[in-house]
Formats: C-alpha cells, sequence, structure tokens
C-alpha cells in the first residue's frame, strides 16, 4: 500500500487540498465610494436649492448648510423648533420602530415556520400577506383606531403591517432551501419535524432570514414614521408627527433635518442587522461576485 | 473462489446476511418498472458491488434498503438501526465545521457528548482529516468533503454500509486514493458493503462481489466472485488478470444495456 494512502497519517490530505480564499482586507477603493456618492448628493442639493427652484419656493428646500446652521446647530428655541425636539421625537419613533420589528420577527418567522410545514396552509396563508403588504395604510386607519385603544399599540400595528412581508418571504424561501439529500439524511436517522427544523431548517435559512431582517429593519422605521402621522397624542410626539409640523409650519430646515435624523435611524438598523449577519454566518456562508 | 482467496473466518456459508433482497421489485406510481425480481445478500466481511447503467435502480436498491423507498414486491431484510448510508454528493452542513458535520449523526441519534467527541475524533483520524476539524465545507476539497461524509456514518459503527456512487464527482487520482481508504476501513471495521457505481475499475477494485444490472427494468443479470485477496494496492488495476474481470464485466454489461 503507498504511503499517502495510509489512513493513520494525520497528513493525508496535503494542505494544498484546502481551498484558500481572497478575504478582502482593507481597500481604499471601498471607502472611496460612498465619498463620492455623499459629495453628488451634496452637489444635486445644492443644485435644487440655488438653481433648479424658483426663487420664491426656496425656502421648501434650504440649502445644505443653511439646514446645518438652523437644524442641526439650534439646539432648542420656540416651542418645537431645534435639534433637542427633534431628537427627543426620533427616539420615540426609534423605540416604536424596534420593538415593532422585534413583535414583527416574531410573528413573521413563527409564521414562516408554519407555512413551510405544509403546502397547503403555504397556499392559505400567501395571498392574506401579499394583501397586508399592499393595503394602504391611510385606508386602514380609521379600522385600527376603532379596534384597538391606545396610540402606542396602533403604533406598533402599523409597523408590524408594513414590515412583516420580508420576514415571512425570506425565512420560508430559507426554511425550503434545505437540499433534498440533506433531509434525506436526517430521514434516515430518524429525526422527528422539530429536530429537522432546529438542526437543519434553520440553519440552512440563517443567510435568508438575515436578509428578510435587514429589509424589515428599514421598513419598521417607514412603519413608525407612517403610525406618527396618523396616531398621535399629546406630550412627546414621534418624528413622523414632528415632520408633518414642520411640513405645515413650512419651516424647511427643521423639516430637512428631522428628514435626514429618520433616514439615518433607518440606516443604523440596517448596518447592525449586516453586522449581526457577519458574526452570525460569515464564517460559512459565501458571497460571490463572479470575479 | 472467493472464500478460498480471502480465507477470513467471517465469510463461512453459515455467517447470516445483515443485507438480503428476495424478489425485490419496485414499479414507481408512474409505472416505471425500476427493479424487478432482485435478489441477493449481502454479509459481513462482504463487498458487493452493483454496476450498471444509470437509470437501471442501482440507486433505488439502496433507498429500499435504508427504507427511503418501500419496495412494491419481494422482501428486503436489513437492520435499519445499524445502517451506514454515503449519499453521491457529501451531503455536509455548510454551517457546521468538520468536527461537527462528523457528530451529526451521533448528535441525532443522542450519543452523549463525551463519546460522541472521542468517536469523531476516532472517525477524523481515520479518514486522513486530523487538523481540519475547524474547517467549513467551503473551505474543503470535493475529495475532503467526500471524507468527511465518510467520518459522518463512520461514527456509528454501522453494521451495513450502502455507497450510492459516492466518488462519482472525484478527479481519478483523489477517487482512487478513497477507493484505498474504504477498502481499509472495510477490513479493519468488517462491515457488509453495498456499493453502486458504473465504474468497472472502481467495481473490481473494491469489491468481493461485483453484480450487473439491467436496464428498465433492473435486473441482476451477472454475478462475478473477484478472486483477489483484500490487502489489493494501487498496481493491482494493471495486471492482466484484473483487466480480463474487467473485460468480462464490461461484456456482461454491453449484454445488458442492449
Amino acid at each position: 500500500m503507498s504511503s499517502i494512502d495510509t489512513p493513520t497519517k494525520a497528513t493525508a490530505v496535503s494542505p494544498d487540498e484546502i481551498v484558500h480564499e481572497q478575504r478582502d482586507g482593507f481597500k481604499i477603493s471601498d471607502y472611496i465610494g460612498p465619498f463620492i456618492t455623499f459629495a453628488l448628493f451634496i452637489s444635486v442639493w445644492y443644485l435644487l436649492s440655488d438653481v433648479v427652484l424658483p426663487q420664491q419656493k426656496r425656502f421648501l428646500l434650504p440649502t445644505p448648510h443653511k439646514v446645518v446652521q438652523d437644524g442641526f446647530m439650534v439646539w432648542h428655541t420656540g416651542e418645537r423648533r431645534g435639534l433637542q425636539p427633534i431628537l427627543v421625537s426620533l427616539w420615540d419613533s426609534a423605540k416604536i420602530a424596534l420593538i415593532g420589528l422585534a413583535i414583527t420577527i416574531l410573528i413573521g418567522m413563527s409564521l414562516a415556520v408554519i407555512m413551510s410545514s405544509r403546502r397547503w396552509l403555504e397556499r392559505a396563508t400567501w395571498p392574506f400577506l401579499v394583501a397586508v403588504q399592499s393595503a394602504p395604510i391611510l385606508a386602514l386607519t380609521p379600522l385600527i383606531r376603532a379596534l384597538i385603544d391606545g396610540t402606542q399599540t396602533q403604533r406598533l400595528l402599523v409597523v408590524v403591517l408594513i414590515s412583516i412581508f420580508p420576514i415571512v418571504s425570506n425565512t420560508l424561501f430559507g426554511l425550503l432551501s434545505a437540499e433534498n439529500s440533506q433531509h434525506e439524511l436526517f430521514t434516515l436517522q430518524g429525526a422527528s419535524r422539530w429536530v429537522r427544523l432546529t438542526k437543519l431548517q434553520f440553519p440552512a435559512a440563517l443567510p435568508n432570514i438575515f436578509v428578510g431582517f435587514r429589509i424589515s429593519a428599514g421598513l419598521a422605521v417607514i412603519g413608525a414614521v407612517v403610525g406618527d402621522f396618523y396616531f398621535r397624542q399629546g406630550g412627546v410626539v414621534g418624528i413622523g408627527a414632528q415632520i408633518d409640523v414642520y411640513r405645515s409650519r413650512l419651516w424647511g430646515a427643521e423639516l430637512i433635518t428631522a428628514i435626514l435624523l429618520a433616514s439615518a435611524l433607518g440606516l443604523v438598523v440596517f448596518l447592525f442587522f449586516g453586522w449581526l449577519s457577519r458574526i452570525a454566518i460569515g464564517k460559512w456562508h459565501t458571497t460571490n461576485r463572479g470575479r | 473462489m472467493f472464500e478460498m482467496q480471502t480465507g477470513t473466518n467471517m465469510t463461512e456459508a453459515n455467517t447470516p446476511a445483515l443485507l438480503d433482497f428476495e424478489g425485490v421489485s419496485m414499479t414507481f406510481p408512474d409505472g416505471t418498472k425500476a427493479l424487478d425480481d432482485v435478489s441477493f445478500s449481502v454479509k459481513a466481511g462482504e463487498f458487493v458491488t452493483v454496476v450498471g447503467p444509470s437509470g437501471c435502480g442501482k440507486s433505488t436498491l439502496l433507498r429500499i434498503a435504508s427504507n427511503l423507498e418501500a419496495n412494491t414486491g419481494g422482501t428486503c431484510s436489513v437492520d435499519r438501526d445499524s445502517i451506514g448510508y454515503v449519499f453521491q454528493d457529501p451531503t455536509l452542513m455548510a454551517w457546521r465545521n468538520v468536527q461537527r458535520n462528523v457528530e451529526l449523526i451521533a448528535e441525532l441519534h443522542k450519543v452523549p457528548k463525551a463519546e460522541r467527541l472521542a468517536r469523531a475524533a476516532e472517525a477524523i483520524e481515520v479518514v486522513g482529516l486530523r487538523g481540519f476539524e475547524d474547517k467549513y465545507p467551503r473551505q474543503l476539497s470535493g475529495g475532503m468533503r467526500m471524507r468527511a461524509s465518510l467520518a459522518r456514518s463512520l461514527v456509528m459503527k454501522p453494521k451495513v454500509f450502502l455507497f450510492d456512487e459516492p466518488f462519482g464527482a472525484l478527479d481519478e487520482i483523489t477517487r482512487e486514493r478513497l477507493n484505498d481508504e474504504v477498502l481499509n476501513l472495510f477490513q479493519s471495521e468488517g462491515f457488509a458493503g453495498l456499493f453502486i457505481t458504473h465504474s468497472i475499475t472502481e467495481a473490481v477494485y473494491m469489491s468481493t462481489k461485483v453484480l450487473v444490472m439491467s436496464a428498465r427494468p433492473g435486473r441482476i443479470v451477472a454475478s462475478f466472485d473477484v478472486p483477489f485477496g483484500l490487502n489489493r494496492s494501487h498496481d493491482l488495476r494493471y495486471e492482466p488478470k484484473f483487466a480480463e474481470l474487467c473485460g468480462e464485466i464490461s461484456h456482461a454489461l454491453r449484454g445488458a444495456h442492449q
């Protein structure tokens, strides 16, 4: 028997059989890209504010430096102007978005698990999910107000309605993505439905689940802002309600500041789930760009 | 002839068969007759290989033996708790590293952790993957993935080992190396092996007996005892008597293919 075939030798496999992969290190081009798009964004903004808009309508879109001066650099003047009230509202909406997202994830993933178990359940559920996704919240507000007490609960419901679809569809797609031969391996060991779910389907679904999280996270922030528009009470109001006030009073700088901060919240949540995804599945999941 | 040559005490005529097909037929719901009256048995210390054209129902034999599919006629008796099944592809879990993949079947059978770790370490050693325990499937070559897959089945020390064309996708050198390793395992573990392939060389090199199967419906049309002892080495493939046996099997296969 030739020596390379002796199975008791740990070196039976030569190290170069290992597939070497390129890990992307620090690349300056990774950072130049976002910088360029940001510069473009600011340029277009200046162009709109100073050139495109007619003189008498320029108050609608103050230039970037004006927004920084009047929106970001002023802490608190008058009843609702300045950065401080905007941040307070933003925090109020952020709480709704995050709690809503947590509820969405819980309900959405459970729904996907149920749908993955039987084909008829899947078929019975889809039309309603699509309906929920495309229903205009505006049209539902009277019904929501009539059925549910409490502004916070109403706002949470809006978040769930707006953000649930991607979680369900991505989780379901992931749960059904395990290969047939992998299923057979589990069948051969007499694995229970629960074992199959937790040790095969769920881990196989993780890459898709994280995609769902990232999409839904952004939608949850939108849902919170939309919910603020329709369901508000006295005292602290959400960023959506705040934006509505600025809009109606034509306070351009504050309006833009509030919009930028709400977008930043969406971005932060999006980046958080991207980071979480890398921690959870980065070791084994590959993304291919065809280089 | 084979019994005289190997001369091991495991293959006495009265050794009970671990896997026994008795007039097994299989007709799929769409009316396709995959197997027709297939009878043969595999004892401990026997390594039986089935060769045949693609789609002749070879794999169906294994699926029936492992109860993944129910035969429509005849009987197949086997101790289903003691089957190792090596699939066509490695079917590793991408999210588990080599160590955890090898532990998987033992984990599903609720083998206590300490024992599981010990058995996995042993299996990893046997297939030559020591030092690669922390690697994930995507970091391994095709041959190494297959080794990990083998180790995963070895952990339960099955008495009956079913191989469904496991090395078909590998390059020739890797394939020959793995042939030797399976042969080594067969010698040390003494399981009953049933191997499916469409490579005649592989069939002769690996087995104590080669069965030739016809297509549609699958029938055993010829059986060849392989007269070489179990201490086989790479060079056996180039000996005249090896080539001669391959030739005979090839003829039988061509006959079956008509």
